[in-house]
């Protein structure tokens, strides 16, 4: 069922050696290199969550999913990934592009005129990688949902994973949508929430307490699994494996992963402050030092 | 002039519900989401033939778009089913990110629009739906008039690619335009040729259009009604070639004048043929509780409201 209109075209996505960790650890470094170069460049842009997320992304692509060599649009017989904190654009374009969704020269054009790499991930340009937009927080998990409803109507095996800041939470959609996973047994979605306790006005639990996510979570029905450690690709990936696992099995899985915001640089951790700031050249500079270069830059 | 007959009232909803069945036979790409309103959107016959592609989300419209989103993604087409309300107002934002922005293929079919919806008041009258959506980019809006019309709309709509607004309504009306008809999204359809003034209706007020035209020949005055079913893409021809022949144009619809039907055909006429325009629409105004019948009348959307909009604007063209 794939419709022709949605067969984008791409560089051809690259299945490389990445299963050794020294591997990853080495793109990990990469990507925040782009992170901080393509934030800088525009003076906006969101470093903080994107920095935090690096390793689940770069794991999520490199080891965690199974993907087809092509992209299109309903990605029948592979597994499908939806970003609904879209604010963390920056990690996500870099992973994307590192992996050969498209020409690694466009991070160039992050937030530029005329880009495919919108301020927050789009499908109206065209961008290999994304199918759906998102930005307008809470919307992600129902998207979600509906796509791995598709996969079942469709006989596909494959998974959907999810990703949602801690702040969203806040939002009502999230919960209707919690509610209706665990209540019509959505056993092939596995959300990750990107717990690090900060949101743009400050910490998450001055702001509106979320309390215990992962009581919550489990109120609802979900099965629920804790990463206490998810700047650490080996967690990750290990915590990841445990979730598939307890897929299929009539429950809807969260993924409660602890981050800290702006891991990797380190004036920029533990604090909301680099939300949705970019450095300033003197702060680039330092922020790079702390992360040599390993890949070569775009 | 040819006339139409009331072949027995009939509400558009239900055909909505039997143009939703009948895809539920033909075209297994369609599934279906419904947010606590099945029985009062008329869904039932598809839910019975087709249990594994339909979805009960519960009270939860917002997470039904986004749910409807997901499921393209996979190749299928969803349509969604609440009161337009709940279709609109309240789930903007989704449907503008995950839906219209990103380029969806969900179908939102809204049924109990405007002020017909009678007794239960203006919290779900909803009066703005038609401009909210025809705001959306890309977002096709469709407004059929009677139950044939609103059945084959809805066959219609699964074979276009893209978002969609369906809208109809609750009460029974008058069922005159033919059963087997094609539905051409986009296409004015031409009711009854005239020559004195154009009556651009939609929805309800098709009926009454053609009432008041019967009315308006006694005093020999003659009125080319249009029936806008489709009122994104507008047809932009269609609106010319008829001011163009009658010199004035009376919009009619069952809806708010900022951002409805009517606005759409002045912003067609300003730029191509300027023409002397009175719109029958409610007045920056919410509803109230009442039986249809009783609304339409205190709000000015009925035959007699169209024939004093008539009069009013041939007098301004004359004049």
């Amino acid at each position: 069922m794939v419709s022709p209109k949605n067969a984008l075209t791409f560089e051809g996505i690259k299945h490389a050696q990445m299963s050794e960790l020294k591997d990853l650890e080495a793109l990990v470094v990469q990507v925040r290199r782009d992170i901080l170069r393509m934030v800088h460049e525009v003076n906006s842009g969101h470093p903080g969550g994107s920095l935090g997320c690096t390793e689940f992304f770069v794991a999520m692509y490199n080891h965690v999913m199974e993907l087809k060599d092509t992209f299109d649009m309903d990605g029948i017989g592979e597994d499908l990934f939806f970003l609904s904190n879209g604010h963390i654009s920056p990690v996500y374009y870099s992973v994307l592009a590192r992996k050969g969704f498209f020409p690694l020269e466009e991070l160039n054009t992050f937030r530029k005129i005329n880009s495919r790499l919108q301020g927050h991930p789009a499908t109206h340009e065209g961008l290999p990688g994304i199918r759906i937009a998102s930005g307008s927080l809470g919307q992600g998990m129902s998207v979600a949902i509906g796509a791995a409803l598709a996969k079942k109507l469709n006989g596909d095996p494959h998974l959907i994973y999810s990703l949602h800041g801690d702040g969203e939470l806040q939002e009502g959609q999230v919960w209707e949508a919690v509610m209706f996973a665990a209540g019509r047994n959505v056993d092939n979605l596995i959300a990750t929430i990107d717990r690090n306790g900060q949101q743009i006005d400050g910490p998450t639990e001055e702001v509106m307490p979320l309390g215990d996510v992962k009581t919550k979570f489990e109120a609802f029905g979900w099965e629920v699994v804790s990463l206490q450690d998810g700047n650490n690709l080996e967690a990750i990936i290990q915590t990841m494996e445990e979730a598939k696992k307890r897929t299929g099995k009539g429950k809807p899985v969260a993924v409660i992963m602890e981050t800290v915001m702006g891991h990797g640089v380190d004036f920029m951790m533990h604090t909301h402050a680099w939300h949705g700031k970019a450095p300033n050249d003197e702060q680039l500079e330092l922020a790079l030092s702390q992360n040599p270069e390993t890949l070569g830059d775009y | 002039m040819k006339k139409y007959t009331d072949q027995g009232k009939k509400d558009t909803r239900s055909g909505f519900g039997a143009g939703l069945a009948e895809l539920g036979k033909t075209n297994p790409r369609v599934v279906a989401l419904c947010a606590d309103l099945v029985g009062s959107l008329k869904m039932d016959a598809f839910i019975a033939d087709n249990p594994d592609r339909f979805f009960q989300v519960g009270i939860a419209e917002a997470n039904m778009m986004g749910i409807a989103a997901g499921l393209t993604i996979g190749g299928y087409i969803p349509f969604t089913g609440t009161f337009a309300n709940f279709s609109t107002g309240r789930v903007y934002d989704q449907v503008r990110q995950s839906i219209a922005y990103s380029e969806k293929n969900v179908k939102i079919c809204a049924s109990h629009a405007g002020i017909t919806l009678g007794e239960d008041g203006a919290t779900h009258q909803i009066l703005e739906d038609i401009g909210l959506m025809k705001m959306l980019p890309g977002m096709t809006v469709i407004n059929p008039c009677d139950y044939n019309q609103t059945r084959a709309a809805t066959l219609a709509i699964a074979e276009h690619e893209g978002p969609v607004y369906l809208r109809f309504g609750r009460p029974k009306v008058p069922n005159f335009t033919p059963e087997q008809q094609e539905f051409q999204i986009g296409k004015a359809l031409l009711l009854q040729e005239g020559t004195d003034v154009s009556i651009f209706a939609t929805g309800h007020l098709v009926w009454e259009a053609l009432i008041a035209a019967e009315n308006l020949e006694k005093e020999g005055i003659s009125a080319e009604v249009i029936n806008i079913h489709t009122i994104k893409p507008i047809d932009t021809e269609a609106i010319i070639a008829s001011a163009s022949k009658t010199g004035c144009v009376v919009t009619a619809e069952e809806h708010n004048y900022y951002g409805g039907m009517g606005e759409s055909v002045a912003r067609v006429l300003t730029t191509h043929r300027p023409t002397p325009q009175e719109f029958v629409a409610t007045r920056d105004t919410f509803g109230e509780s009442g039986t249809p019948q009783q609304l339409m009348e205190k709000y000015g959307l009925n035959n007699k409201a169209i024939e004093k909009a008539v009069h009013k604007v041939v007098t301004r063209r004359d004049g």
